[in-house]
């Protein structure tokens, strides 16, 4: 077992530990579950973008070994989240909740398929105005048929 | 000697990339052929310069040369040569070398492959090749110089980041930067279509080769790129909406609307004001790319060499590029004559939808990364972005496209019948409804997300089939003249359909991984087991192994199925004293597309090692379907009609004939 000593020593020193640890997770299986869902919505907040349910931080831990107390103390998973953000600020949270500071974020991709969307809409309407009175050109198409022919 | 002479083609390739930039240019103005001609010449002797000082800088590496800063801070003499080599790019300025290097690359294939282009898009497209060029240059040897000499050369070298030390390095960034660098071209084009005025479906044709290169390389570096943090992180985790990550990312989305809508342009010439922004946009991305990788403005896991004091330089060479080409794209835009008129339900409709999509998707990871910096530098509010906001916004519009995908293909152009293309996926529907009843039996209800997604993954693998059945009319025709038609389709036919189908296998991976792996932490001591789903995984002992750069706890695992052995796994962890950190080597076993996967935690006081075990169903499909895209890309790439260029005058192709 020498090996394991002089590796004891090495790692301690060095290794970064797996994320989760067997210590701490919960007996009760539908708690861990939620407990392992929602660190994965919060943030270690002294790593680079990484939830803590991924971070080997020693900060990730203690949050890790909080929520779960939480939890079994019986709180609901939006007390928890609600108790971290009283604590650490909006940071904490991996999705940023809706309010005027984030409203630019969570509303630009819905709007620019929105806004897409409707000049294709736009677009296919006055497509199709002049198929169906079928024959005659409008005032503004004979004159842009002037136009072309004169060019 | 080595650095100064590598430093000195630099420089001169510095000289050259000025040349090349405004002789041609101008030349292009006056309408001068011999200036014009400067061009091809210039841009393969810069290649050459630059290759040389590449060519200084690994033999600086190779040899273990320490008074080179740059060797001394990122290699060790006792490192295996093929990490010697990769550690060239595995730091900030051998990478920024190896970006320009790829540029010049191009530029050369450009000068080389060009020959059918007319005279004045070909000066145009390499004189902004060189502009390009030549703002990188200037920046690694003002800011980055990878040649600069220590007054005292140390014995050794401080080794390379352990996690580098890897055979992802050696193919994951030449591959990303040859897609990023690639889409320079599709830039480089534009902005000469620009300065000219003049854009016809020709310009589309040539393009699009350039484009489908870039992109095959960016699909497979991105994939590279996730299969190495997969099984190198250690903890299972194949994409993680990093900043970096999605760098690469929104150049691809572009890249990928850019493919379809130069299509549209090079068959009906439309879209030709849309498809020039789109070049644009792929390329601005990627600079954006560089710039968040290499700036360090973004501090993320991926970011292990980098240097804030040179995003300043690199913001400035985006501005300049970003903004000179869309002011450019402002004033010439309106120039460009309208094409060909269609239908909104037809091919063109389906391909502006795959638009609309692609950049509302590509959008919303721009969004997601740069918001959390941008409402700090406004406000001073730190809040943060990560994978449940892109998994919750990215995800249902990527969804949305992908039901959208099968349709595409079966509308004809002009004018498509929505009904008849639905009815003709009437085998599609049948296929993804069987999807979605076995999967949910199988479930025995539970969530719907996954067997929803099993079928619409079901739905796109079918509906690119349906469109290869169709084309074949192999439910129709003969076998015989089936046969016949499959083997005379366009390889680009094939190419969509195996990109499409690839799709479709990438949406099985990502369900199968997300909803259904297991996972198993626990603290074995020799001889213990742990059982996860049917697989019980025996814990049989440790070793330790010393390597030349580094020490190695290997540890044993027997795995078992159903009472039988079915195989050994290796897992280990290696420390490197020369930078007292550590990497996991994590075990993998497959069996068929799902793995087992395994890696060590902490060697516990009492002897026992915390081991992690995952077992993810159809895992492998993710980076199997990259593969199908690119395949599909390639097999595009190889059609006659890329290659035989724009459409000519029929003498002219006639004499071409024999030479296929």
């Amino acid at each position: 077992m020498v090996w394991l000593r002089t590796w004891i020593v090495l790692l301690a020193l060095t290794a970064p530990a797996l994320a989760v640890q067997p210590d701490e997770v919960l007996t009760d299986a539908r708690l861990e579950t939620r407990a392992r869902a929602l660190s994965q919505e919060l943030r270690c907040m002294v790593c680079q973008n990484q939830s803590i349910d991924d971070s080997d931080a020693p900060l990730a831990r203690d949050l890790r070994i909080l929520v779960r107390e939480r939890l079994v103390a019986g709180n609901t998973d939006r007390e928890v989240l609600d108790f971290l953000v009283e604590r650490y600020g909006d940071f904490v949270l991996l999705k940023p909740p809706f309010n005027m500071r984030t409203a630019l974020l969570w509303l630009l991709p819905p709007a620019l398929v929105g806004l897409g969307l409707a000049i294709l809409l736009v677009g296919a309407y006055r497509h199709r105005r002049p198929v169906a009175g079928a024959g005659a050109l409008t005032a503004e198409e004979r004159a842009r048929l002037e136009k072309i022919i004169n060019n | 000697m080595i650095a100064e002479l590598g430093h000195y083609a630099l420089v001169l390739a510095l000289a050259l990339a000025l040349i090349q930039a405004s002789v041609p240019m101008v030349g292009a103005r006056l309408d001068d052929g011999i200036l014009m001609g400067v061009a091809g010449p210039t841009a393969l002797a810069q290649f050459a310069f630059v290759g040389v000082a590449f060519a200084a800088l690994t033999a600086c590496y190779v040899m273990s040369d320490f008074s080179v800063v740059n060797v001394f801070e990122n290699s060790h003499s006792l490192k295996p040569l093929l990490y010697k080599v990769t550690g060239v790019w595995g730091n900030h300025e051998g990478s920024m070398l190896l970006w320009v290097l790829i540029l010049a690359g191009f530029g050369a294939l450009v000068a080389i492959f060009s020959g059918n282009l007319p005279e004045k898009l070909r000066a145009n497209v390499l004189g902004v090749q060189a502009w390009i060029a030549a703002a990188f240059y200037l920046f690694i040897l003002i800011t980055s110089n990878p040649f600069l000499r220590l007054p005292d050369a140390p014995f050794e070298g401080r080794d390379l980041n352990p996690v580098l030390q890897d055979i992802g390095l050696a193919v994951h960034p030449p591959m990303l930067y040859l897609g990023y660098v690639g889409f320079s071209i599709a830039f480089a084009f534009a902005v000469a279509a620009l300065i000219e005025g003049r854009i016809d479906a020709a310009w589309a044709r040539w393009v699009r080769p350039w484009t489908l290169l870039a992109w095959i390389f960016l699909t497979l570096g991105i994939a590279m790129g996730s299969y190495w943090a997969y099984y190198e992180l250690g903890w299972g985790g194949w994409w993680f909406w990093d900043p970096v990550e999605n760098a690469s990312l929104m150049p691809w989305l572009a890249g990928t609307a850019l493919l379809h809508s130069a299509l549209v342009m090079e068959k009906r010439e439309a879209l030709k004001v849309w498809t020039i922004l789109l070049a644009i946009l792929a390329f601005s991305l990627s600079l954006l790319g560089t710039f968040l990788v290499r700036s360090g403005v973004l501090t993320s896991v991926h970011t292990f060499a980098s240097d804030p004091t040179r995003g300043v330089f690199i913001l400035a060479i985006l501005v300049f590029f970003i903004g000179g080409a869309l002011a450019l794209f402002a004033w010439r835009a309106p120039l460009l004559k309208k094409g060909g008129l269609f239908a909104p339900i037809s091919r063109e409709g389906a391909l502006i939808v795959n638009n609309l999509f692609l950049v509302s998707t590509c959008a919303t990871v721009f969004v997601g990364t740069l918001y959390p910096l941008a409402l700090e530098a406004l406000t001073g509010a730190k809040i943060s972005v990560g994978a449940p906001f892109f998994n919750a916004t990215f995800g249902p519009l990527f969804l949305v496209l992908l039901v959208a995908v099968p349709f595409g293909p079966l509308l004809a152009w002009k004018r498509g019948d929505l009904v008849g293309a639905a009815q003709r996926l009437t085998g599609a529907f049948v296929i993804a409804l069987t999807g979605i009843a076995v999967t949910f039996a199988a479930e025995g209800g539970g969530p719907l997300l996954p067997p929803l997604g099993i079928g619409l993954g079901a739905f796109v693998i079918a509906g690119a089939l349906t469109d290869l059945a169709e084309r074949t009319a192999v439910f129709k025709a003969a076998p015989r003249v089936a046969l016949a038609r499959a083997v005379g389709l366009p390889r680009s036919a094939w190419g969509s359909v195996l990109a499409h189908l690839g799709l479709g296998v990438l949406l099985l991976g990502v369900i199968g991984e997300t909803q259904w792996s297991a996972e198993k932490i626990a603290a074995m001591k020799p001889g213990e087991t742990v059982t996860i789903r049917r697989y019980a995984v025996r814990f049989d002992g440790a070793t330790t192994r010393q390597e030349a750069n580094y020490r190695e706890l290997v540890t044993q695992f027997t795995v078992r199925h159903n009472g039988e052995v079915i195989d050994t796994l290796q897992a280990s962890k290696r420390t490197f004293p020369a930078r007292a950190s550590s990497t996991t080597e994590a075990a993998l076993m497959s069996r068929g597309a799902s793995q087992l996967y395994l890696s060590l935690g902490d060697v516990n006081p009492d002897g026992s090692v915390t081991v992690r075990i995952y077992h993810k169903p159809l895992v492998l499909l993710i980076w199997l379907a990259a593969v199908v895209m690119a395949a599909g890309g390639a097999l595009s790439l190889s059609d006659r009609r890329l290659r035989v260029g724009a459409p000519k005058p029929a003498k002219r192709r006639a004499s071409l004939q024999p030479a296929e």
